[in-house]
Order: structure tokens, then sequence, then C-alpha cells
């Protein structure tokens, strides 16, 4: 049995990462899982969240945006809308779509269109800055 | 012999054409290499999802989805992805001809035939002649996934409201700067990627989370987003891929065009002395004598 994961992280403008890595933990559509090396073949959708893995004791944050999960013989390949690395978010503007997706929210029902597509930028722009926060306390 | 100064005034303006074709080469150089940076990081996203979603088709009952079950072919969209603008060659016309000659040839086997454009010129070309259902201009110069992402919801949803039973996808493929290929694909319903003949290994059990059911109706739509993201990117590499080529012959041409009038020009030039001369010459003598 291998003592790394091979992790490959893909979004549709690049490949973000290869890394050979320790441990990933990610949020699945069904909640938070980890990922050690000898996983059984597994395949998931990822939600709008967190991604971390560990590579030589240090650990990595990146906030993902929906995407799917898959182990398979210690290679993991993740596949996602956008990835951006901890040190990539700009805080300032995920403060600022916060700030735009909880006005709008406020005006709108949860009936309306635009209902859903403002929730799903609230909870990406909280994501960032819950990654980005990350980050800067090490 | 056509005289002097009006040769000397096409020279300037085949002069300033040039000029013009070869600005635009250079900036079609630049994008292109921006294009093709852009396709090959598409890429991998692409690859991966197709092994993804044939491992999830392959390894079960897909338990007919309904974007993968095949229904009785009665009525047709074939999209058409050309570039919004024109001085690019033959890249804009000979797609839109192939479009309408697949057209033509189907016409027999379904009741009706739409299009939905992408692109200003195929527009052009075709609205007169076939029955276009929806057209998109200006997404092609700032292509991003979110776009591509937009437009194959509403190819879908139309397909699932059954407006048409199957989608054509006709678009320029990316194979090198000199070179594009007209390529047809078929969208939906999806016929997964072939397995690469399974050298008699078993695919591992996997774990599915949630249920595969669940994950394949959220992987399908995902694929035709990318198969569209992925066409448009091709199409967009291959359009100043062409447009490059195109502005290099007429330069070339340009060149050529000038060297020709320049000896046209200097040949009247020369007879007009000659002429001069002989006229000083000629009342010259007529003085002596």
């Amino acid at each position: 049995m291998a003592e790394k994961l091979k992790l490959e992280l893909v979004t549709p403008y690049k490949k973000v990462l290869t890394e050979e890595v320790d441990e990933i933990t990610a949020t699945g559509s069904l909640g938070e899982f980890g990922v050690l090396p000898g996983h059984a073949p597994f395949l998931t959708s990822l939600k709008v969240g967190e991604l971390s893995y560990k590579a030589d004791s240090r650990v990595f944050h990146l906030a993902v945006n929906w995407g799917y999960f898959e182990v398979e013989n210690d290679k993991v390949t993740v596949l996602v809308e956008t990835a951006e690395r901890a040190d990539e978010i700009d805080l300032e503007r995920a403060r600022a779509a916060l700030g735009r997706a909880e006005e709008a929210l406020k005006k709108l029902t949860p009936e309306d269109h635009n209902f859903r597509v403002y929730e799903s930028a609230l909870e990406r722009a909280a994501i960032r800055m819950q990654v980005a926060a990350k980050a800067a306390r090490k | 012999m056509a005289n002097l100064k009006s040769i000397k005034k096409r020279i300037v303006s085949v002069k300033n054409t040039r000029q013009i074709t070869k600005a635009m080469k250079m900036v079609s150089a630049a994008k292109l290499r921006r294009a093709q940076e852009n396709v090959v990081a598409a890429r991998p996203y692409a690859k991966k999802l197709g092994e993804v979603l044939q491992r999830l088709a392959q390894s079960q009952d897909s338990d007919g989805h309904p974007l993968l079950e095949k229904r009785v072919a009665e009525k047709a969209l074939v999209i058409l992805v050309t570039s919004d603008r024109g001085l690019c060659g033959g890249f804009n016309a000979n797609i839109s001809k192939a479009a309408e000659r697949y057209i033509k040839e189907r016409k027999g086997d379904y009741a009706e035939i739409s299009l939905l454009t992408i692109g200003r010129k195929g527009y052009e070309f075709l609205k007169n002649r076939q029955t276009i259902r929806k057209n998109y201009t200006g997404v092609l110069s700032t292509l991003n996934y979110q776009t591509a992402a937009m437009l194959a919801q509403e190819v879908i949803a139309g397909y699932l409201a059954g407006d048409y039973d199957e989608v054509f996808l006709f678009y320029n493929a990316f194979r090198s700067v000199m070179s594009q290929d007209i390529t047809l694909q078929q969208l939906l319903p999806i016929t997964p990627p072939e397995a690469a003949a399974a050298e008699g290994e078993t695919p591992p059990e996997y774990i599915y989370e949630p249920s595969m059911s669940e994950l394949l109706g959220e992987l399908l739509p995902k694929y035709i987003e990318v198969t569209m993201f992925k066409a448009m990117l091709e199409s967009v590499a291959s359009e100043h891929g062409a447009r490059m080529t195109a502005m290099d012959s007429a330069s070339k041409n340009a060149t050529e065009m000038i060297g020709k009038l320049t000896l046209v020009y200097n040949r009247a030039r020369q007879a007009a002395i000659t002429t001069e001369l002989m006229e000083i010459i000629s009342g010259a003598e007529s003085i002596k004598g």
C-alpha cells in the first residue's frame, strides 16, 4: 500500500494542483469526510466548501465550489468549478460579496427565482472568508 | 499606360492595407496564444469528467436517466459555433455550409430541424435559409465557464421539455494554427465515451455518496456544460488561427502586389523620361537644322 495519496485538482481553467499528500479533508454533499492512503474506491459530489490537505505535516486550505471527488488506488481526482488557495483569496472582495448577498437576500423571499442565486453567493463568500481566516491565523 | 500619379496612389493604398493586415495578424497571434492556453487548460477537466462519467455509466444500469435515454427522434437541434467577426478566411463559410449540407441531408429523417447559432457569422449566413431557434452573439469574445454553463442549461431545459429529441454540435476543432477540423458531435442524448477496452479487469467496487443515480443526475448536465465549453474554446482558438493564416497570406499578397505595381510605376517613369528626352533632342535638332 502506498503511503501517500496522489492528489490532482482540476478546474475548467487549469490544473490547480498535482501533489503527493498524506491526508485530505473535504466537504461532500453528505457531510465532511477525510481520506487517508489505502482508502476504498470512492466517488462523491462536493458542496461549496473547504478542501484541506496535509503534506509534509503542513496543512493547506482551499475554497472549492461544486464538484466531484474520486478516490481510486490512492489516486485522488478532484473536479471542481473553482478552487482558490487560501493565500489567493481576496478577503476584501469576499467580504463585499458577502455584504451584497446579504442585502439582496433581505429583500427577496425564498420563492423568488434569484433567491437561490444569492444564497449560493452568500455561501461561497462565507467559505472564502473562513478559509482565508485559517490561512491568516498561521 | 496608366499615368504615374494613379499608380503611385494605388501603391500607397496597398501599403496601407498591408499595414492593417499585418497588425491584424499580430493581434490574432497574441490572441491565439491565449486561446490555445485556454484549450489546453480545459482539457484535463473535460477528460477526467469523461472518465468519471464513463465509469458511472458503465458499471451499472444507468436507469434511463432522461439525458441518456434514446427517444424517437422527431425533432433535432443543431448547434453551430462560428465567430462573431469576419476576416478569417473560409473559417465561418466552411462550417456554415457544412452545417447546411448536413441539415439538408438529414431533412428526411426528422420532422423538424432547428438551429441554435453561437456567433454572429453563422447566424447571418443561415438566418434566411433555415429556422433558427435562437442566436447568441458576443459570448465568444469574453468566454467563460459560466456563460457556457448557462447555454448548456438552456439546451438541456429545451431537451427535457421535448422541444427537440436529439442535439448535434458543429464546431471547428483546433488541430493546429494552420488547420481546423469541422467537427460534428452528438450532444444529446449522451452517449458515454467508449470504455478503453476493459482488459479483463473488472472495475473496482466503488462507494458512492450520495447514491449512484443522484451522482449521475448531477454529473450528466455538467458533462454537457463542459463539452460545450470545450467546443467554444476550440472554436475561438481555431478562429484566431484561421484569421492569422488569412491575414498572413493577405499581407504576402499585398507585398507581391506592391512589387508588381512598383515595377509598372518605374517602367512608366522611364518611358516618360525617354519621351521627354526624345522631345528635347528632336527640338535641339530642329533648331540646329
